[in-house]
């Protein structure tokens, strides 16, 4: 462990923060959806957080990340405005879209979160487009597009992922396993379950990690950056996971049948932010206290969020054709 | 001044914007061979390079969405379908994305793509290399839709589609390539939503596009002839339509003709009969008319083909009919 650790310490304070703050952002838009202060459909992304914020830990402001209907955490690990997104889940005036996206359209330019689209595999041609910008610009940027194993059963997902290796792009591919799609497991809709050995026919350099695992993650994908802002070509890393709640919604929907509660659980005992904590507090990288301290910091941003988002105003209808054209 | 090519002018226009803008890109299939795109990209190539001409895989869908994200991340793209029957693949982006990403994203993403689409009417082609799909691309909110009918429209509106900020489905026939027309050598740009009255007349209203207009043109001569004066309307662009123009026309002549390359159910005649009916039904005279292709896909066959297209006799006809 000490030799994980080794790579830098303040790295994974950062990681294990990010997840926090996507879990309780995760946490609140659930509660809210359940009071029905939102219509808009939410896909929460709890039990996934090591992900995203491994892969964005070392990504610029000045690179590309591209999501999916599941956008939220992604968002907030690119360092996308807490506030803004949450006014965004309200469908109010102030958030990142204006409340013309709502959750699954979420946008911070500023730090280079692009789009996401609920399209699934949509979002994964036009990341590869930010990549050959990229590499016209010649200024060491990559993108990084975010994708479920769903949107690997899409064609654009192999028409992107050639297009990207055929011109040799600083594309990152990353696929967050979690074996379902909506309500259907792998094994009924794909021949190989595994996307990253169905991949390597594409001469594409690539990796599976356990996406529970900030090391795993965080050290595979450092590799990968490295090698795109090199010119050296783009990569795909396939991170199993499991979403501990519903496709969409606030429940576990265990009721609907496609998964066993025992599942469920034995994923949930393996908390990806239990487990970053954990190894921190073992190492003696953060205090206990530190850690309390760290996550009552994280809840009142949170709760400030939730505050900014109610405070918000609705769209004024008069400017209901306001965007259509630039 | 010089009287060039309509494929010239495309090819003109490209240099020129080329020249003027490094974000300019090119990409599509087929775009560095004669084979897909005849002249219109003559010379592109050998002077900007693969860098920024493009030629991609069959990967239509995929190849829209990374044009989009080249457009988003400071490119200017002009994106190419040598057939219009190929946008087919790419509707999910061209519709889900390109057209709806601004306003859902708030405003502040302008997507200043240019789709290049390919009418390949005629010869024989059948029912999936010969589309006039651009009915289609009218009905979705956040494009731009235009289809030039003279080489003089098709450089500046080419030119004005780079500079616009929106995606715009410039739409060409391959059957207009050959016509020539007065066209300045030098960098200018044409509206993309006014349409043009060609020829001004007191008896009826003529309204078509592209390919179309040329059969109009013809069709207006012989009613010369039979004392008929003809106000032919070049739509120029579909999406926006210009009613204005139009509205202002029939309040003039009270009768309404409309010729389309597309097909009759849902399209761009119905669209414009639609606008003069609900905003200048007390200026009509009569029925509007409209002449399309019958709802059917292309035939192959050379007889059948002549069945199917509608040209300048039927509207001669239609014209008189309508004035008598």
């Amino acid at each position: 462990m000490n030799e994980k650790l080794n790579l830098k310490e303040s790295t994974f304070i950062s990681i294990l923060k990010s997840m926090i703050r996507i879990r309780f952002f995760e946490e609140n838009v659930a509660e809210i959806a359940k009071r029905q202060e939102i219509q808009c459909p939410v896909h929460l992304y709890i039990g996934q957080e090591a992900i995203a914020s491994s892969i964005c830990a070392d990504l610029r402001n000045s690179d590309y990340v591209y999501s999916t209907h599941r956008s939220h955490g992604h968002y907030l690990a690119k360092g996308g405005d807490v506030n803004k997104i949450m006014a965004e889940i309200y469908c109010r005036e102030e958030g990142c879209s204006r409340g013309r996206g709502g959750s699954m359209h979420v946008i911070d330019r500023n730090v280079g979160f692009m789009l996401s689209s609920p399209i699934v595999g949509g979002s994964i041609s036009i990341a590869v487009g930010s990549a050959l910008a990229a590499k016209m610009k010649n200024k060491g940027q990559v993108s990084v597009a975010f994708f479920g194993d769903g949107a690997t059963d899409e064609g654009v997902f192999y028409e992107s992922l050639n297009f990207a290796i055929v011109n040799k792009l600083p594309m990152i591919f990353v696929c967050e396993n979690n074996s379902f799609s909506t309500h259907l497991p792998d094994f009924l809709r794909q021949s190989n379950t595994s996307v990253s050995e169905r991949v390597k026919g594409f001469n594409i350099n690539v990796d599976k990690v356990d996406g529970n695992n900030p090391f795993e993650i965080y050290k595979s994908v450092g590799k990968m950056i490295e090698k795109a802002r090199n010119n050296e070509g783009p990569s795909l890393i396939e991170c199993t996971t499991y979403r501990w709640l519903s496709h969409v919604g606030y429940w576990q929907d265990l009721d609907i049948g496609y998964r066993k509660k025992v599942d469920v659980e034995q994923w949930m005992n393996r908390c990806p932010i239990k487990f970053l904590a954990n190894e921190l507090i073992q190492n003696e990288v953060i205090t206990q206290d530190e850690f309390i301290k760290l996550e009552e910091e994280i809840k009142n941003q949170i709760n400030n969020a939730v505050i900014f988002a109610k405070n918000s105003s609705s769209p004024d209808p008069i400017f209901i054709m306001e965007g259509l054209y630039n | 001044m010089k009287k060039i090519k309509y494929s010239a002018a495309i090819n003109q226009a490209q240099h020129l914007v080329m020249d003027k803008y490094e974000s300019v890109i090119q990409i599509g299939v087929g775009i560095n061979t004669p084979w897909y795109v005849g002249q219109t990209m003559n010379g592109l190539l050998n002077r900007y390079g693969e860098e920024r001409m493009i030629d991609t895989p069959v990967s239509e869908n995929a190849t829209t969405g990374i044009a989009i994200g080249a457009a988003l991340s400071g490119y200017r793209p002009i994106l190419t379908f040598p057939r219009m029957d190929f946008m087919y693949y790419a509707m999910d982006q061209i519709c889900n994305h390109a057209a709806s990403l601004n306003y859902s994203l708030g405003g502040n993403s302008p997507v200043p793509l240019v789709i290049r689409a390919i009418i390949n009417r005629k010869g024989e082609q059948a029912a999936q290399h010969s589309q006039a799909i651009h009915a289609l691309f009218m009905h979705i909110p956040g494009l731009k839709v235009v289809m030039p009918s003279n080489a003089y429209d098709a450089k500046g509106m080419l030119i004005a589609a780079v500079e616009d900020n929106n995606p715009v489905i410039y739409i060409e026939d391959r059957e207009l390539y050959e016509f020539e027309s007065e066209v300045p050598e030098d960098y200018y740009t044409v509206s993309l939503d006014k349409a043009n009255v060609e020829l001004e007349g007191n008896d009826l209203t003529i309204v078509s596009s592209s390919y179309m207009m040329h059969q109009c043109r013809i069709a207006v001569k012989a009613l010369a002839e039979k004392k008929i004066s003809v106000d032919l309307i070049d739509l120029r662009s579909i999406k926006p339509i210009d009613s204005e123009t139009i509205l202002n026309s029939i309040r003039k002549t009270g009768k309404l003709l409309v010729v389309d390359g597309g097909w009759l159910t849902g399209g761009v005649a119905a669209e414009i009969i639609s606008i003069v009916v609900t905003q200048g039904m007390q200026y009509l005279k009569s029925n509007p008319v409209r002449i399309t292709l019958p709802d059917l896909p292309a035939p192959a066959s050379f007889v059948l083909e002549n069945a199917y297209y509608p040209d300048n006799t039927k509207i001669f006809q239609s014209a008189i009919s309508l004035c008598l």
